[in-house]
């Protein structure tokens, strides 16, 4: 694997992350993230949505007319995320009841979408593939991150393992019912983009203006 | 004929991208390649989330009679369950409505097959009522073992779907089990949690006047004596679901529910 590709690979992991750098797709990352188990199907659905799509929309960009340009592409991404739809209620039944609607509201996500507009359009299937696989990375790192939190700090548990024995089954932990709602997952992710953005300073955007300092004589 | 099909192919794709032509045909193509993959994806994957539905839907049934352990084969076990329509306003099993394909939430949107309920007697927040109803008994030769009711009702954010499952004196509980809600995890989704749904075994729905009482309370119940078998806990940070819970019981054991049924095979119960 040579640098390009690493690159794009590894790069949405923490240096250029749809989620805590783009701030793209966070509505799942409140919704699905309660429980870690929901959390993770849905980065695997998440996660073979972008792919294909990127690999799909790759393979084709050479003859799609710019004027529908966005159609196509949600053609194909709508498409898929029902194929995943349906295979996941054939094979993960008893998951992708806690998942209701949100597997469907992948088409709406906007890393889908953002990846094969800003990438797939421009590169070969191969590298497409690597950067779909990056993204959906980096965005089931978060999740994961989230859901770990919320399920822990929430519940006590993990996948449904207990970790912190409750107090109302007669352990010592009092859950934080905060972490179950989605309000928590602001918080969670806000510090997140904090704790990086102070580890690489270069993800600081520049203010987008200047509060001006009032001088005495000009309020005179 | 390939020679010319794939000269006209290569024309097309020879056009500018921007063309009209070009535009339309591919337009056409892949909205032609996508609706054949989902129709396939739906086609065939369709029997198995059937099969799924009616698993879960039969295991949740189990659960509710207090049927099911790790080992339960569930077939096995539904062998042994009766599916029978009840229409609600007589109160009576009906062999007019085939258990098997009867849809009771379809049946609930078509006006031939329901009615609207008031404010007042629309308690639970289902809106329209299915004239009939499917019932689960539990069979020992020919003694009803458990009756099994399916109950739904408003909570917080969603409908709740489950079943409750009575003894045959028709008042004692056996259990309660919800198949679907979208109620917040880890608050209103306790409706689930089995530590909670342990406490419904063995409470009571009828006072001596008939009327269902089951509740669930605010907080723990303080209920002492025969009092503490009407009442169960509440769930912490979910008092809507919990009330919905107690709506729904009230709604479906009452008179607009399975009340007239429930009255009828308590005769029968009593003079067989």
């Amino acid at each position: 694997m040579n640098s390009t590709e690493k690159k794009i690979l590894l790069d949405p992991l923490i240096d250029d992350n749809p989620i805590t750098l783009q701030i793209l797709g966070v509505c799942s990352a409140l919704a699905v993230t309660t429980s870690l188990g929901p959390a993770l199907l849905m980065c695997a659905a998440v996660t073979a949505v972008l792919i294909l799509s990127n690999a799909a929309v790759s393979l084709i960009r050479h003859h799609v007319p710019s004027s529908i340009r966005i159609i196509v592409m949600m053609v194909i991404i709508a498409s898929l995320v029902i194929i995943v739809d349906q295979v996941l209620k054939a094979f993960a039944f008893e998951l992708s009841k806690r998942l209701t609607v949100f597997v469907g509201l992948i088409i709406t996500n906007c890393i889908v979408l953002g990846r094969t507009e800003a990438f797939a359009m421009k590169n070969g299937v191969g590298l497409s593939i690597l950067d779909g696989l990056g993204n959906a990375l980096g965005y089931s790192l978060v999740l994961i991150i989230v859901a770990v939190c919320r399920e822990l700090i929430g519940s006590g548990t993990l996948l449904g393992y207990e970790i912190l024995p409750l107090v109302t089954a007669g352990g010592w932990y009092v859950p934080n019912g905060l972490m179950l709602l989605a309000p928590s997952a602001f918080f969670i992710i806000g510090f997140m983009i904090w704790g990086i953005r102070t580890w690489k300073t270069a993800q600081v955007e520049k203010p987008e203006y200047q509060i001006h300092e009032v001088h005495r004589t000009e309020v005179m | 004929m390939s020679v010319l099909q794939g000269a006209w192919l290569a024309g097309i794709l020879a056009l500018p991208n921007d063309s009209k032509k070009k535009t339309l045909v591919v337009a056409l193509v892949l909205s032609l390649v996508c609706s054949m993959l989902v129709s396939v994806s739906a086609v065939v994957l369709r029997p198995l989330q059937i099969a799924n539905a009616t698993i879960d839907r039969q295991r949740n049934i189990l659960a509710a009679a207090d049927l099911l352990d790790e080992n339960t084969d569930i077939a096995d076990a539904f062998s042994r369950i009766e599916a029978h329509v009840v229409d609600l306003e007589s109160g009576e099993i009906t062999d007019d409505v085939d258990p098997a394909s009867f849809d009771q939430r379809r049946a609930a949107r078509d006006p031939a097959m329901s009615t609207a309920l008031s404010r007042e007697q629309d308690m639970a927040g289902v809106g329209r009522r299915a004239r009939y109803a499917t019932v689960y008994l539990v069979k020992d030769g020919d003694a009803v073992e458990r009756i099994i009711l399916p109950i739904h009702g408003y909570g917080l954010w969603s409908t709740l779907y489950g079943f409750i499952a009575l003894e045959p004196d028709l008042n004692t509980v056996v259990g309660l089990k919800y198949y679907e809600h979208t109620e917040t995890a880890g608050l209103g989704a306790e409706v689930d949690n089995p530590a909670w749904l342990s406490q419904w075994r063995g409470r009571r729905v009828f006072d001596a006047s008939g009327a269902p009482v089951l509740r669930v309370v605010k907080g723990t119940s303080t209920a002492t004596g025969d009092a503490a078998l009407y009442e169960v806990d509440g769930l912490a940070g979910a008092t809507l679901t919990s009330d919905g819970v107690t709506n729904m019981l009230h709604f479906w054991l009452g008179e607009q529910g399975f009340g007239p049924f429930l009255e009828n095979m308590r005769k029968r119960i009593g003079s067989s």
